[in-house]
């Protein structure tokens, strides 16, 4: 059936006028893959391989800037940040997402206002999230302030000024502005759980934790890796809230590699460094992408050949 | 011929069991419902402090309550914030940055869409394999960070005297919602029925024919979902505003930043949260009246940052 | 093996009552069918005395114990649901023993029961594919499997063949019949399907509305329905029905109607027999003869349509209006046109009050 129209298709489409206006109608995507993804990429490879500064140069350096980058103090600052953030962020807004949407699946009273809630952050910006919680942090008026004043005469949260723990404040903002996209992703792989298996794991003597743990996670990983590979994407580009919440300080305390490049290929004129900086960004990134999308198309494959 | 053909009384020698007690309020259910309304209380707690502190005057904010509810509600820090905060170098308020903010969004949203139906419609109704590869591609781009594309935009818009314009920032606008929108409109041209399109080569509709007359009338579903996308994630930009937008079409968050971490001189913290909802108004504003599109707009792959 | 006594079951859901007073008795060892049409409770019985559905009032016994408000784990029961619900994550052995090892039986026992069932149901050599390597029969024997493994004393069966191709159906259901027998457990299975109902009951219990019409043998069920719903619900093609009236002659009971009339002295009359002005006589479409337009007969029809079925020709009559089915043999060919002559066995038809729809 599916050859049979496929040739038909094939048939209509053989008209020279037809084949023009596709193209034509094709050619804006074209250009645009080709000269804003991937002639940008590939320029600004070749730019971290030369010793340009405020203008590229022709010239051709080897490996130099990816050298003298990793010889930065602020590169290897913002690469540790990253991790740190990365790992913070990722876990606590799966767990914390997980657990909301697990928790509005148990039929609650108020479920439509209660996601409303939870998801309302997602539509603020990266740079009004940042504000407002620089200011809920703020140590001398903000939070710790405040609980001071409510009794609590010892409680400490200066992190936000601290520079060993302001990262983990950034990240707390992101987990705050995340979580409710990745409850509202896992509450619709949830949904999508067939209620005869819950009424087997009932007639089983399956207590309800058991059966998210061992029938219904592992039957939503695919969601899970999903929001996890877009979580580790928005982790390695994390830029606004950095700028928007601390600056990157104290100091350099809360650099960001995003934030790094951006300052060296405007601020401090370096396009060769900038341009190593943002290829090695570009390499962390296709880590996290090459195996899931490997993963991805094995299991259509297997999908399409393996149903009995 | 009877309805039953047994006796149906019950074993008389056992006993009935009594209905247990069953109460609504079990400990689960205590659990459950406090781990909600506490987190949900986390959730809100910013947006009280941010609408909170825009009413209070600075007097009351430097005493330090941060939870505290004002004790004299004002606009003011409001109508200093639309008005006369400083963004940068002139002093004119943020509702600067607000109509900025539209006349970016509006023709990106525009033309990003219209490029997204277009794309989608070329790659799902007519067959191409050097269009699925480039397809790809695009796919991938989308998750590659944007700093690997800087600086080759920025002089490639400079060499066309489009940088720093708003026709610059609206068309990376639209290179950069590209694969997300052609993502979208393939996916959902790909769930119509082939049916239509045949019937309609069948009567004779050309390319285009088809396209502006049978497909995006029948695509309202998907533009609603794609017109919140779009504006919510182009309203929230702040990368692509600093870089591009140039100083006369700075976006309302880039405005937002610049008067809340670069003032010198005392900070107006109830007019940096009204700053902040003012900025936060309309993608929030769309949220709560969208509701389910909202969602489905998540639902159809898109993830911004 | 268990017996299932359910004593003045109402269950109520939202605001509506979906069974009330409700009493039934299956047997040890019987496959009792529930057939009715969507909405007739049958699902919601048998999810009541699985302990899935909330008793408002009324007790359920299984094996002289009084369940009707344990769990469902504790009740001895196996369900096999339409979907067939197997842990898609898990393979076969692991889909069958969960339940025992989160409940803690010891690992030798599970090993053991696991073994047992699928040697019964000759899953052994699939015990460790996953569910979507399986055929449709393959994963109907692991559902059922998981519910031997639990020493289940009655089987739960949910509209399992409903999801199917008809081919796949009719061939499960012939495996659904030889496991009941091997097994010989108790089984309370739910259809809307009635030749599932008929081809694989011990008793039928014919379901509308939230109550129990008819219960009884197939055979029974078929031939002595007991009120107009039983009897158009059983049988493919349907029980023609025709109006007319009863009349008394003499010492004989006629019923006529415009174009057919029938001698009743050989009917059993459910009750006292009396002329009346409104009944319907049921007729099975295989217990009219048909005969020469010129024999005696009970009535005359005209020919207007025929579906060979291969097997046999279902013939369309006209009988004063109304289109009438009869079963013939294949060889047997008759023109749209003909008319024909009808000779009805007043033994075999069935008469309804017009009115209430029980049977006279």
């Amino acid at each position: 059936m599916a050859a049979v129209s496929a040739q038909a298709s094939k048939r209509t489409q053989r008209g020279p006028r037809f084949r023009w206006a596709l193209n034509l109608a094709l050619l804006p995507m074209a250009l645009t893959v080709v000269f804003c993804y991937i002639g940008t990429a590939l320029w600004s490879i070749r730019i971290s391989t030369t010793s340009s500064h405020t203008f590229p140069a022709h010239d051709f350096v080897g490996l130099f800037q990816y050298t003298r980058l990793f010889g930065t103090e602020r590169w290897i600052v913002s690469l540790q940040n990253l991790v740190l953030y990365g790992v913070t962020f990722i876990t606590l807004t799966l767990l914390i997402g997980f657990l909301l949407a697990v928790f509005i699946d148990q039929k609650v009273r108020g479920e439509a206002v209660l996601r409303t809630i939870f998801l309302y952050p997602y539509a603020m910006s990266f740079v009004a999230t940042g504000l407002v919680w620089q200011w809920t942090l703020n140590p001398e008026l903000g939070l710790q302030s405040a609980l001071r004043q409510l009794g609590l005469t010892g409680f400490k949260f200066d992190w936000i000024v601290t520079q060993d723990k302001v990262i983990y404040a950034v990240a707390f903002a992101a987990v705050w502005q995340m979580a409710g996209l990745v409850m509202a992703v896992l509450l619709a792989g949830l949904r999508g759980v067939d209620d005869e298996i819950w009424k087997a794991a009932r007639i089983d003597g399956i207590p309800p934790w058991r059966v998210y743990v061992s029938i219904v996670l592992p039957m939503i990983a695919p969601s899970v890796a999903t929001a996890l590979v877009l979580l580790f994407l928005s982790a390695v580009k994390v830029y606004d809230v950095v700028v928007a919440m601390t600056g990157g300080g104290p100091g350099i305390a809360s650099e960001v590699p995003a934030k790094f490049i951006l300052d060296y290929l405007f601020g401090r004129a370096n396009l060769g460094l900038a341009s190593a900086a943002s290829t090695v960004l570009l390499v962390t990134a296709a880590t996290a992408l090459a195996p899931w999308m490997y993963a991805r198309s094995r299991a259509e494959r297997r999908a399409q050949q393996g149903v009995v | 011929m009877s309805v039953l053909t047994s006796n149906a009384t019950a074993p008389v020698a056992n006993v009935r069991r009594a209905r247990p007690a069953r109460p609504w309020l079990t400990p689960a259910r205590i659990g459950i419902y406090g781990f909600l309304i506490i987190s949900a209380a986390f959730f809100l707690l910013p947006l009280y402090v941010m609408i909170a502190t825009s009413l209070k005057t600075m007097d009351q904010i430097r005493l330090g309550a941060i939870f505290s509810l004002p004790t004299t509600p004002e606009i003011d820090a409001w109508i200093q914030a639309w008005s006369s905060a400083c963004t940068g170098l002139e002093c004119r308020g943020i509702r600067v940055g607000f109509w900025n903010s539209v006349r970016i969004v509006v023709p990106s949203t525009i033309i990003s869409i219209l490029a997204g139906a277009l794309n989608g419609y070329a790659l799902s109704f007519w067959r191409s394999r050097w269009a699925d590869w480039l397809f790809t591609v695009l796919i991938l781009g989308a998750f590659i960070p944007y700093q690997v594309f800087l600086y080759p935009m920025v002089r490639g818009l400079a060499f066309f005297g489009l940088f720093g314009s708003l026709s610059g920032i609206v068309i990376v606008h639209t290179v950069f919602g590209m694969p997300v929108m052609t993502l979208l409109f393939r996916n959902y041209y790909a769930s119509l029925p082939q049916e239509l399109f045949k019937a309609a080569r069948i009567d004779g509709g050309g390319f285009w024919r088809i396209f502006f007359q049978l497909m995006i009338p029948m695509s309202t579903p998907i533009l609603i979902v794609a017109v919140i996308l779009q504006v919510t994630n182009i309203w929230n930009d702040f990368l692509f505003g600093l870089v591009f937008a140039g100083r006369e079409n700075q976006p309302m968050t880039v405005q937002l930043n610049n008067v809340i971490n670069s003032t010198t001189g005392e900070r107006l913290y109830n007019v940096n949260m009204a700053a902040t909802i003012l900025t936060s108004l309309v993608p929030l504003v769309i949220y709560l009246v969208s509701g389910r599109w909202f969602v489905r707009g998540i639902a159809a792959g898109a993830v911004k940052g | 093996m268990s017996s299932v006594v359910i004593e003045q079951l109402h269950v109520r859901l939202g605001h509506s009552d979906i069974l009330k007073d409700l009493d039934l008795r299956v047997e040890n060892g019987e496959f009792l069918v529930l057939l009715g049409p969507s909405g007739c409770g049958k699902s919601t019985l048998l999810h009541a005395v699985a302990g899935l559905v909330d008793v408002t009032d009324g007790a359920i016994w299984i094996d002289g114990n009084d369940v009707t408000w344990t769990d469902p784990k504790d009740r001895s029961i196996g369900m096999v649901f339409q979907s067939y619900a197997l842990y898609p994550t898990m393979n076969v052995e692991r889909n069958m023993s969960f339940g025992l090892r989160i409940n803690g039986t010891p690992k030798p026992e599970i090993d053991q029961r696991v073994q047992r069932a699928a040697s019964m149901l000759q899953l052994t050599s699939l015990l460790a594919r996953k569910p979507s390597q399986l055929s449709g029969g393959q994963r109907q024997r692991v559902a059922i499997g998981r519910a031997i493994v639990r020493d289940a004393g009655v089987f739960l069966l949910d509209e399992p063949l409903s999801n199917l191709d008809a081919k796949l159906r009719s061939e499960l259901r012939r495996e659904l019949k030889q496991l009941h027998l091997n097994l010989g457990t108790t089984m309370i299975y739910v259809t809307h399907d009635q030749t599932e109902a008929m081809t694989l009951a011990s008793r039928i219990a014919v379901m509308l509305e939230g109550k129990i019409q008819q219960i009884g043998t197939p055979s029974e069920v078929y031939d002595q329905p007991v009120n107009r719903f039983v009897a158009g619900f059983l049988g493919s093609p349907t029980m023609n029905f025709i109006a007319g009236s009863l009349v008394q002659e003499g010492s004989r009971m006629r019923w006529r109607s415009p174009a057919l009339s029938l001698d009743l002295t050989d009917y059993a009359f459910a009750g006292q027999a009396r002329a009346a002005e409104k009944v319907v006589l049921g007729l099975r479409p295989e217990h009219v003869a048909l005969v020469a337009s010129d024999q005696p007969a009970d009535g005359r029809a005209t020919v207007s349509l025929s579906e060979p079925m291969g097997a046999n020709i279902v013939l369309w009559l006209d009988l004063e209006g109304h289109q009438i089915a009869v079963d013939t043999e294949s060889h047997v060919t008759h023109k749209r046109g003909d008319t024909l002559g009808l000779r009805v066995d007043p033994r075999r038809v069935s008469l309804f009050d017009a009115e209430s729809g029980l049977r006279v």
